[in-house]
């Protein structure tokens, strides 16, 4: 059989065989025993050439209402923000995305110092000492953040507000899990963090709090009063934060938070129905060697030139194994690399404008939708998101604003049963005001 | 090429730009003021500045000093480095993929489900297990999500005693790890001189507190486990669960299923045999793959088919919860799927016997002038020692360095640890007999350089845009990023 793929010739066979010193190919399979060998053929779904493939792969895609014809104005974690065209070009050269893991750095040097400047951009949105390479998403590496707080605290307890995402929340309990850590949620009081409830069950056997920042609702939890909560009791201080917002807003390294984690998905890197996006995971210096997952270094060669390595590596499975900090082999480098490219092509500048914007647009939804006459529940600060009440099933509601080429915002009664015909509305800066008065004339039609 | 490489903070310039934002077009309000003070940021992240064209030359210049599978032969033995597929990535960037959001309401999104679905039916066929997740992320993270549902299975049997996961000392370190993050003590079994698994040493170490062998097959070494079914009896008969660990599936596709062996749960590294790119670490894509009696334990939501509709199912009481949020790496899984349907059965059937070919074609070249450690046929991947040429000051890590002087990746060396001064090569089935016979000839050369000229090697490499670095410093003070002097 000829593939394209596949470069081997009959006559190429012919010679390796000879070099090998047996005659067919099958003699090179004739140690899995009989019994086990597949006889039949694979059910596997049959052959198609480019054309037909692309006609199909094209049929399926386009089964999805997407987000480039349709105004979104859903996020709960997910954002539709501007991706300059740069990014695409960046992470389609070969010499990137073909790559693996660099653990040759004289031929991996650009990898490495991409992921260096990663690092760097990281460290500096999120007000932390060193951030790490990348992890698989916002979720696990906040999970992550989880085993690490317990390991170093030497405690059991993780305390969860239930303004995180509630995918978070249920990934944290499965990791959780597997270490026989305990989880107790915390419940919140107009769409923030309940002190009091919180107070109550942050311990002596607390080993983190964590929050989001802002939350699952949008608002803006009060940091300050947190942490010192928290480190009163010498528990570890965890925020998960979208860093866009961190371009405008206080970071939580400037307000004593031990472990900042989050997803770049907003820097540069499409929805794709949920993945792959990117995790990144900050720490404070006292933590730098408990880090999840690949590092890099600044490091000299020989003549005292300037490059970049995987360091401190005795903390990863390739050499601890069972005793490793994390399990994390493969990670999002590809994507982490898009999310650089699209903070630098936004710059210092063009990133602090794209969050204001954010906060502007929200501003302007939500002030529009209040005058159509539409509820809006919480009252405190928010970044791009925030909670509207209508009367009647988001899901119909979802129904009837695709019919107008929008996307409607996320359905909370799925998650928050007191949160019934609640729906979050997610404004960027993608949305520009005709779609924005378009979405406020068909809720407040609706209401 | 030029030797130094600034960063991209050292070629900023405050008021550049490289992305032009549209201008505000809502009423504006000044945010100084509807900030209260605590979140209102005060220092500004250092962000680089720089136009399109600096931006652009910049990554341009970082690519050339990288090498990828497109640029050269990348041998890296367990990691399946072989071509990826273009029309992959085209169809993975078709809006209906891309920008689809993974809340959206499910009737909005039925071909990404459909894609997903068969997907799943595809790698049901090539593993031979009852169903597949797609949830985990990689490789280690569906390794964790296997051994999560063999625990919560032998919890609902009342077993809470099972604590040990049994691993090969040739096993991949995510092995022993994962099974430690899933709350479970790991348990080394030797190898034998023939490079496989020690059935007295499992019998020994197997019993009643065993959950789970973890294992690879073929092998790290690349050789085919030919007791599997005895391994399998040993495991079973004590109530454990066999694992198998898919990062060697290119061997076999085709030629035997993980479900027949005996393997209970199964993952699958889909940016190694289904070439889903590697990115330069990730993302990768780890669905796992189970037997009925697990099918309870799955990550939810399980993705179910009614009539022609597709919907997730959440209400699954014995599932050990999520391991990631929502369905998984889909954008790796469309071109996975993409991959698939370029093949068909029978063109994954050819890939695993000329991957195979392959490896045994360079191992029977090179097995003279290097230490063969075990001498049967291989599969997708082999080892070799570089003991002799250590004999002459020349380790194996010198020799792979002296290989990037000739525009190769060098092989994965120093793995398996069971091997001394190893070099694991795996070609992949995507290279030609000329490449094969190239690269021979080179590492031929470099055994003979090890005996003729051992400095030459001892110093490489002398052709790449920067020398061996100072690891050490590197890991002793560390210079985690980059801070303006």
């Amino acid at each position: 059989m000829k593939h394209r793929y596949l470069p081997t010739t009959d006559q190429d066979r012919k010679e390796m065989l000879e070099t090998i010193g047996v005659d067919s190919v099958q003699a090179l399979f004739e140690d899995i025993p009989e019994s086990i060998r597949f006889k039949g053929d694979l059910k596997v779904e049959k052959q198609l050439f480019e054309p037909e493939l692309i006609r199909y792969m094209s049929k399926l895609a386009s089964k999805n209402a997407n987000t480039l014809e349709n105004a979104s104005f859903l996020g709960a974690g997910v954002y539709d923000h501007a991706i300059p065209s740069v990014v695409d070009h960046v992470i389609r050269r070969s010499e990137f995305y073909t790559a693996y893991t660099p653990y040759q750095p004289e031929i991996s040097q650009g990898e490495l110092q991409a992921i260096f400047e990663f690092q760097t951009m990281i460290s500096e949105l999120t007000g932390m000492d060193v951030a790490n390479s990348s992890m698989y998403d916002g979720p696990t590496a906040l999970a992550e953040a989880g085993l690490l707080s317990a390991g170093q605290t030497k405690k059991k307890k993780i305390v969860v507000s239930k303004t995180v995402h509630p995918e978070a929340r249920a990934v944290i309990e499965t990791y959780a899990k597997g270490q026989r850590l305990t989880v107790v949620e915390v419940d919140s009081s107009n769409g923030v963090t309940d002190l009091e409830k919180l107070k109550h069950e942050v311990d002596e056997h607390t080993a983190c709090v964590m929050v989001q920042y802002p939350n699952f609702f949008g608002q803006l939890e009060p940091l300050p009063e947190i942490e010192k909560l928290v480190h009163e009791q010498k528990a570890m201080f965890v925020v998960s934060s979208n860093p866009l917002a961190l371009g405008r807003l206080t970071p939580p390294g400037e307000m004593g938070a031990d472990i900042v984690v989050g997803d770049c998905q907003p820097f540069g890197i499409p929805a794709q129905f949920g993945g792959p996006h990117c995790g990144y995971f900050a720490v404070t210096k006292k933590l730098m060697r408990k880090v999840p997952g690949r590092l890099i270094g600044q490091t000299t060669d020989d003549n005292g030139q300037r490059g970049f390595v995987l360091t401190l590596q005795a903390r990863e499975q390739h050499i601890r194994r069972d005793k490793a900090t994390s399990n994390i082999c493969s990670n999002q480098a590809l994507n982490a690399l898009a999310s650089s490219v699209a903070m630098s092509a936004l710059g210092k500048k063009g990133v602090r404008k794209m969050a204001e914007q954010n906060i502007k647009k929200a501003h302007y939804a939500k002030a529009r939708l209040e005058e159509a006459g539409v509820e809006t529940v919480f009252n405190g600060v928010y970044f791009n998101e925030f909670v509207i009440k209508v009367n009647g099933p988001i899901k119909e509601l979802n129904r009837k604003l695709l019919t107008k080429g929008i996307i409607g915002g996320y359905d909370l009664g799925r998650d928050y049963p007191e949160l019934n015909n609640h729906m979050l509305v997610a404004v960027t800066e993608n949305r520009t005001k005709a779609e924005i008065d378009l979405f406020v004339e068909e809720v407040g039609g609706a209401k | 090429m030029s030797k130094d490489q600034a960063l991209i903070f050292e070629l900023s310039e405050p008021e550049r730009i490289s992305y032009s934002l549209p201008e505000l077009d809502v009423p504006d309000i000044d945010l100084d003021e509807w900030l209260p003070e605590e979140f209102n940021r005060k220092t500004e992240p250092e962000l680089p500045e720089v136009s399109e064209l600096q931006l652009m030359r910049h990554y341009t210049a970082l690519s050339k000093r990288n090498h990828g599978v497109d640029s050269g032969f990348y041998p890296l033995g367990s990691c399946t480095m072989k071509y990826n597929p273009k029309i992959n990535e085209d169809v993975a960037r078709y809006p209906g993929f891309a920008f689809v959001h993974p809340l959206q309401e499910e009737e909005t999104v039925q071909g990404a489900l459909e894609m997903m679905y068969n997907l799943q039916e595809n790698l049901v066929a090539v593993t031979g297990m009852d169903e597949v997740t797609l949830q985990p992320a990689a490789g280690a993270h569906g390794e964790w999500t296997g051994l999560m549902m063999i625990r919560a299975y032998h919890e609902a049997n009342g077993d809470f005693n099972r604590t040990k996961v049994i691993v090969p000392d040739s096993a991949h370190g995510t092995n022993p790890a994962s099974a430690t993050v899933a709350g479970f003590e790991a348990v080394t079994v030797k190898s034998n001189e023939k490079g496989l698994v020690d059935l007295e040493d499992l019998k020994r170490v197997v019993n009643h507190d065993t959950a789970a062998l973890m294992l690879t097959n073929p092998n790290t070494l690349g050789l085919f486990e030919e007791q599997i079914t005895e391994m399998a009896t040993i495991i079973h008969d004590a109530g454990g669960k066999l694992y198998y660990d898919g990062a060697n599936m290119n061997a076999i596709m085709g030629a035997a299923r993980p479900g027949d062996m005996g393997f209970d749960v199964v993952h699958l590294n889909l940016h190694k045999t289904f070439t889903g790119p590697h990115g330069g670490g990730g993302p990768g894509s780890g669905p796992v793959g189970v037997k009925s009696d697990l099918i309870p334990y799955l990550p939810k939501p399980v993705l179910v088919k009614e009539n022609d509709n597709y919907r997730f199912d959440y209400d699954r009481p014995q599932s050990i919860g999520r391991v990631k949020p929502y369905y998984g790496n889909f954008g790796i899984n469309v071109r996975a799927y993409t991959y698939i349907r370029t093949m068909g059965p029978e063109g994954l059937k050819q890939v695993s016997e000329n991957a195979v070919l392959n490896a045994n074609y360079m191992m029977r070249r090179l097995q003279d002038a290097f230490v063969l450690p075990y001498e049967q046929h291989c599969k997708h991947e082999f080892v070799i020692s570089g003991k002799k040429q250590k004999k002459l000051g020349v380790r194996t890590l010198d020799m792979a360095k002296r290989l990037l002087d000739f525009g190769y990746h060098p092989p994965t060396i120093y793995f398996p640890i069971n091997v001394e001064e190893c070099m694991m090569i795996e070609p992949t089935e995507t290279e030609s007999k000329e490449t094969l016979d190239e690269f021979c000839d080179v590492l031929l050369q470099i055994a003979k350089e090890a005996e003729d000229n051992p400095e030459i090697v001892q110093e490489a490499p002398h052709t790449t845009v920067i020398g061996r670095l100072d690891e050490t410093t590197a890991a002793r003070k560390p210079i985690l990023r980059y801070q303006k002097a």
